[in-house]
């Protein structure tokens, strides 16, 4: 149990023993038995067929929802109830407020902060600058593509300066190419910030390119059958898709996964 | 289960607010509910009074009959003549928002007295509904349908009943559904002004000799025929939505 | 669609704005044509330049002042308590699930009843003064705001509610900061369509009730074969209604572009 104490405080945030079960008059278990470690800077993706918990993984390691057993930690200290202070979280809908400008969506979060004014103004620059927004800072959401306003989204939990970031297929909804830009973007942003990044995701490809570790679900109840280490270096873009190693892992990722996709969906047929 | 007895508490809070308003008015200002339906059982059981239910019922015909005609005919028009509909829309909804009351006086100098009367007054409340619900049917049928309709060769009246007119009918059916119950008002109301012969004219003579039996009873037939009326149509607004969405989402 | 148009460099909305002018126009000219060549007779209808004029020379000499104050005033009081009660009922209701399952066909028959038929209750329980008009308003106007409130309250997205839990938001917080704003488009129909519904049923009321006010001067006039006195006192009403309406839906237009809903 010490080493695992010891394995705990290494780690940025950790899964133990996590089980997820929806109640009702037929109780769905939905998640787990999960146990995986997040160390401090990791690029960790998860991938797995529909259905399989993968969004209820991220709801309980945020704090949204609460496991059915089990316990969650992150720095250390137990996550229980609510998102705690240092995640952000970027979902898979477009949930940039339709009322305000970029601007003040991305200032957000900072104004309920207290933050004082000037401070604001600097975050909110840099972030805005970094996500290519500085053109449309003054538009509203609804005169942007959706990739942008997914930029918005980003752009709106950069400024708070979270040490884990919990993206839930932030770019399900975009066409490939604009896909793997906002890849290359997301990679800028993990090195820039140095914080750890948990990607959700069902695009093998996405989570190969862009991951220093991938965690493949099964169908539901989703638990991992197995982790890749990807070995790629820190400075990588979009562009690794030519090494080798790329079809490698990604095969890998595809042969644990397919019998378990079919799984999924022979359930559902 | 569930829901027939969340009507049935509806009911009785609405009964107990009715009684409750008698306690408090007295004679004067309304019958209760026990002696309403006693009364409303013996003026439906006898003629007199079902002569003035089809003089109303004859009018309310005659108003639906061109509300609907004409406000679907207007609403295609408008809705495939975009320009025109794009124009003629708030003009519309502005019509909308008038207290037709105010036009009443220029109606009975217009129509007289009598029947005509009173199918202007129901027209001018049911149809511009029925223009602005389809309307913004036609204006809303999926492009999409019309590149398929193309695709597979059909021809335009082919077109128009296979594919158009499914489309629209929902929208159509809401429309005739709110058209109906403000024809049926507007009908009402140009007896009260116009005619001797009615449910208006019972309800208005009623209250003009202070016959509060009588006005009461025959508004409460009348609310009961609206809201059961209302009630059908909602029904088959919800099946025909259900039907084209099951047809559209396939 | 129509293809190109008559006026090369004139957007399409400058032409749908400038054919409403030109219909409205013309159809007040052929009026006033037909009056005064008295196809349409005297005793009918007087031309719409008459009426104006008339209406200037009552509101000039301050005839009508009291009864504009009247309906004014009336119209004032149904709308607020009916937006105010409407959005308060309306937030209950969608909260309460079981509630709403079971008002909904009451909400949904709600205007095919003949409101007037209550009328004499109404005076009756009030008096014959501006209560039975201002209650008369209120009731025709809270269903629309009620609608319309758990309309925007049913569309607020999910993840929205989601992203209020991240920045851990007390409840008040997520309502001030994100229930209502998301709403808003939604609230401020209702509230155009409150402000509809309570005129009319004023007018309406005042019309049948016999209490003072604009309604009622147009059933006196009309009465007394005051023909003058009854148009010019339609047009006021008709222009307010389509003024404060036109108004009202502009504003709506310009919010709905600004969520991208035009």
């Amino acid at each position: 149990m010490s080493s695992n104490a010891e394995a705990d405080s290494l780690a940025h945030a950790t899964l133990r023993a996590v089980t997820r079960t929806y109640p009702g008059a037929r109780p769905v278990h939905a998640l787990g038995p999960i146990d995986v470690d997040i160390a401090r800077g990791e690029f960790f993706s998860v991938v797995g067929p529909s259905g399989c918990g993968k969004s209820t993984l991220l709801d309980v390691l945020a704090g949204l929802s609460a496991p059915t057993t089990g316990h969650v930690t992150f720095e250390s200290k137990p996550v229980a109830g609510q998102v705690p202070d240092g995640v952000g979280v970027v979902f898979q809908e477009d949930a940039s407020f339709p009322w305000l400008t970029v601007h003040d969506n991305v200032a957000f979060g900072l104004r309920r902060a207290g933050m004082e004014a000037a401070e604001t103004a600097r975050r909110v620059d840099y972030a805005i600058g970094f996500m290519g927004l500085r053109d449309f800072a003054h538009a509203y959401p609804a005169q942007l593509s959706g990739g942008m306003r997914q930029r918005v989204c980003i752009a709106r939990t950069l400024v708070l300066q979270p040490r884990l970031i919990l993206l839930d297929e932030p770019f399900g909804a975009l066409d490939q190419q604009t896909r793997l830009l906002m890849g290359d973007e997301l990679l800028r942003l993990w090195r820039e910030t140095g914080a750890s990044v948990l990607l959700i995701t069902h695009a093998l490809d996405e989570a190969a390119m862009l991951s220093d570790r991938v965690g493949v679900m099964s169908a539901r109840p989703g638990v991992f059958i197995d982790l890749v280490t990807t070995g790629w270096a820190r400075e990588r873009d979009s562009r690794i898709v030519s090494d080798p190693g790329f079809g490698v892992v990604t095969a890998r990722l595809w042969s644990s996964l397919r019998a378990e996709s079919m799984k999924a969906i022979g359930r559902e047929a | 289960m569930k829901k027939l007895t969340d009507s049935l508490v509806i009911l009785a809070v609405v009964l107990a607010i009715w009684q409750g308003l008698y306690a408090y008015a007295g004679d004067v200002a309304i019958t209760s509910p026990l002696r309403t339906f006693a009364f409303a059982g013996e003026l439906l059981t006898h003629a007199p009074f079902w002569g003035h239910a089809a003089a109303t019922l004859l009018a309310f015909a005659y108003a639906l009959a061109i509300s609907a005609a004409a406000g679907i005919a207007l609403g295609l028009l408008l809705g495939l003549r975009r320009f025109a509909g794009d124009v003629a829309e708030p003009m519309l909804a502005s019509l909308y928002t008038i207290p037709k009351v105010t036009l009443y006086p220029v109606m009975l100098l217009v129509f007289g007295l009598g029947m005509s009367a009173k199918v202007a007054f129901g027209v001018i409340h049911g149809m511009i509904p029925v223009i602005l619900f389809t309307l913004a049917a036609v204006k809303n049928i999926p492009p999409v349908l019309l590149r398929t309709a193309r695709a597979l060769h059909l021809r335009p009246v082919q077109t128009a009943v296979t594919v158009l007119a499914p489309a629209v009918m929902p929208e159509i059916v809401t429309g005739l559904r709110v058209g109906f119950a403000l024809t049926l008002l507007g009908v009402l109301i140009g007896e009260m002004f116009a005619s001797q012969r009615g449910l208006g004219f019972l309800i208005i003579n009623g209250i003009n000799s202070h016959d509060v039996r009588m006005t009461t009873a025959v508004a409460v037939i009348v609310v009961v025929f609206a809201v059961f009326a209302n009630g059908a149509m909602l029904a088959l607004d919800r099946r025909v939505h259900h039907a084209g969405n099951r047809a559209a989402g396939n | 669609m129509n293809p190109g148009g008559h006026a090369p460099g004139l957007s399409r909305a400058a032409r749908i704005g400038w054919t409403r002018t030109a219909v409205v126009v013309g159809l007040v000219l052929l009026l006033e044509l037909l009056c005064r060549t008295h196809v349409i007779k005297p005793l009918t209808m007087i031309p719409p330049s008459v009426m104006a004029v008339e209406l200037g020379r009552l509101i000039a000499a301050g005839e009508i002042t009291d009864d504009i104050l009247q309906t004014a005033s009336e119209v004032g009081t149904a709308f607020a308590v009916s937006v105010l009660a409407g959005f308060a009922l309306g937030a209950l209701v969608q909260a309460l699930p079981r509630v709403r399952r079971a008002i909904d066909p009451l909400l949904a028959s709600w205007y095919a009843v003949p409101f007037f038929v209550f009328y004499p209750l109404l005076v009756a329980l009030f008096g014959m003064n501006v209560l039975p008009l201002i209650a008369i308003g209120v009731v025709f106007a809270t269903p629309a705001m009620m609608l319309s409130t758990i309309a925007g309250l049913d569309r607020v997205p999910r993840v929205l509610r989601k992203l209020a839990r991240v920045h851990r938001m007390s409840p008040l917080q997520e309502v001030a900061l994100i229930t209502l704003p998301s709403a808003a488009p939604h609230l401020f129909t209702g509230l155009k369509l409150s402000f509809a519904y309570a005129f009319i049923g004023v007018i309406a009321g005042e019309f049948i009730l016999s209490g003072g006010g604009l309604g009622y001067g147009i059933a006196y006039a009309y009465e007394s074969f005051e023909n003058r006195k009854m148009y010019a006192l339609m047009l006021l009403v008709l222009l307010v209604a389509i003024g404060v309406n036109g108004a009202l839906h502009v504003w709506e237009a310009r919010l709905a572009r600004r969520r991208g809903h035009a």
